[in-house]
């Protein structure tokens, strides 16, 4: 029975991430971009990670998503040591755990809105025609229903980070990692693509992680976490925090 | 820990079923590579100038070198004056021109660097659509893939136009030189033979300048994808 409630500990934690150090260069000229982090990240949980430029923000983001190793220190990302993965299984794992969304969107122009979400799922060994019915459901979820058959340079800024999402779901990952989502959207699009990860988090469980300066973001967060010359400042559940989201002549921001 | 490790050893079990990514169809990669080659028409069609002057010029040499020796060796007076009015060695025409052949091979060397170069800026342009790719699951061999298609085509269409123009010029001035003593003495297996060489060749180029770039695209790495400048 203590095992089998210790498992159960254990599994909600989906990142773990045990003293991560990333240093650049060698010698006098290294730059320390992470300088021991540890980290908890829990399954189903907001996510928000503040931190100026240079702070070791993107660098913790890229360890996270397992795009990039850390030079001392383990990630864990479901469970999974990312360290011992070769380059075959670590594409594996990036296209089953993980989704990513990009701040410039990234989606790629020489194919539609449909093609661009199909493609996890053609890696991950889905048949054409099973993948283009999973991707036209995606794609009507995230209320581009009648978008499908659009090019990237014949959508609005917000549909194309839409078709991002759906392309980040296409694995139904466990986790979602979003780099300043909202940075490139205005206002109200913003507000729109983060309701759409919320409400992502709360039907699907899938866990956001999020670097991010918008307020609004902040808001809707579990946790909330700084980082500072590589090492984490502050940690704060968003319920010990007191944040106020105003608005401009009568509209929300 | 203990509890982590123990975890660890029971999701390491689950990657070793791992699907085979190799059973992607080509038809994808294929859509992809046609994709690009479109978006960037103009790129594409500089590439394949430099493929489609190479084979014109190679094919067009063949096929003159073709027909005149299929004249002399008729041996008639009328054609000898007009073989000599178009300028042809007669005594010396038999044998391999070497410093044609030279000419020859620097062109197609000349094409050879131009299509490495035009590909391997291609590639720094797309280097956050290959991140983004990689972040998406794709292997390198998919990449790899998809820039072998793209050269490839530019290739085989610009070898096609280039045989094409060379050959209807190099006919053509020779029609015009020699009237209708090309018609009646015409080299249809020479002719063919050096058609069926320029194409071998443009081939060669096509596939031989594609592997560089291809295999640079490949290696990179999807933290490109990340970075926000460019």
């Amino acid at each position: 029975m203590a095992t089998e409630a210790v498992k159960q500990a254990v599994r909600d934690i989906v990142i773990r991430a045990i003293g991560v150090k990333r240093y650049y260069g060698q010698g006098d000229t290294v730059t320390k971009a992470l300088d021991g982090v540890t980290l908890d990240v829990y399954r189903g949980e907001y996510m928000s990670i503040m931190g100026p430029s240079g702070s070791g923000k993107s660098t913790l983001f890229n360890m996270m998503g397992g795009i990039d190793a850390p030079t001392e220190g383990m990630v864990f990302i479901d469970e999974i040591d990312v360290a011992q993965l070769d380059s075959y299984e670590l594409a594996w794992m990036r296209c089953h755990k993980i989704g990513y969304i990009f701040q410039s969107y990234n989606i790629l122009p020489v194919l539609t809105a449909m093609e661009n979400v199909m493609l996890p799922m053609v890696f991950a060994g889905l048949t054409p025609d099973d993948a283009r019915d999973k991707a036209a459901g995606i794609l009507t979820k995230v209320g581009l229903g009648n978008r499908i058959f659009h090019r990237p340079y014949e959508m609005s800024g917000g549909q194309q980070q839409r078709v991002a999402v759906a392309r980040a779901l296409a694995n139904d990952p466990a986790i979602i990692l979003a780099d300043e989502p909202t940075a490139n959207l205005d206002v109200d699009t913003g507000r729109e693509m983060i309701e759409l990860l919320v409400e992502l988090k709360r039907t699907d469980g899938i866990t956001v992680i999020s670097a991010t300066h918008d307020m609004k973001m902040l808001d809707v967060s579990d946790r909330i976490l700084w980082i500072r010359d590589g090492r984490i400042d502050r940690l704060e559940e968003r319920k010990n925090l007191n944040i106020r989201v105003g608005g401009i002549d009568g509209r929300k921001l | 820990m203990t509890n982590t490790a123990y975890n660890t050893e029971r999701r390491m079990d689950e990657l070793d079923r791992i699907p085979d990514q190799t059973v992607i169809p080509w038809s994808v990669a294929f859509s992809v590579s046609w994709g690009s080659l479109r978006r960037r028409f103009f790129r594409s069609l500089i590439t394949m100038a430099g493929v489609i002057l190479a084979i014109a010029f190679l094919t067009y040499m063949l096929v003159t070198d073709d027909v005149t020796n299929a004249l002399i060796l008729v041996n008639q007076d009328q054609l000898n004056i007009l073989l000599q009015k178009a300028d042809v060695d007669i005594i010396a025409a038999t044998g391999t021109d070497k410093r044609m052949m030279l000419l020859i091979g620097l062109s197609l060397f000349t094409c050879l660097v131009g299509i490495i170069n035009s590909m391997l800026m291609s590639v720094t342009e797309r280097i956050r659509e290959i991140g983004t790719m990689k972040c998406l699951g794709a292997l390198s061999t998919f990449i790899l893939k998809i820039y072998f298609i793209e050269s490839a085509l530019q290739g085989v269409i610009g070898t096609l136009i280039g045989l094409l123009v060379g050959f209807v010029v190099g006919f053509g001035i020779s029609v015009h030189s020699f009237h209708g003593y090309v018609w009646q003495y015409l080299p249809v297996v020479e002719i063919l033979k050096s058609l069926g060489i320029s194409a071998v060749i443009g081939a060669l180029i096509s596939v031989v300048a594609a592997i560089a770039p291809a295999q640079w695209a490949s290696a990179k790495e999807p933290v490109d994808a990340m970075r926000v400048e460019q």
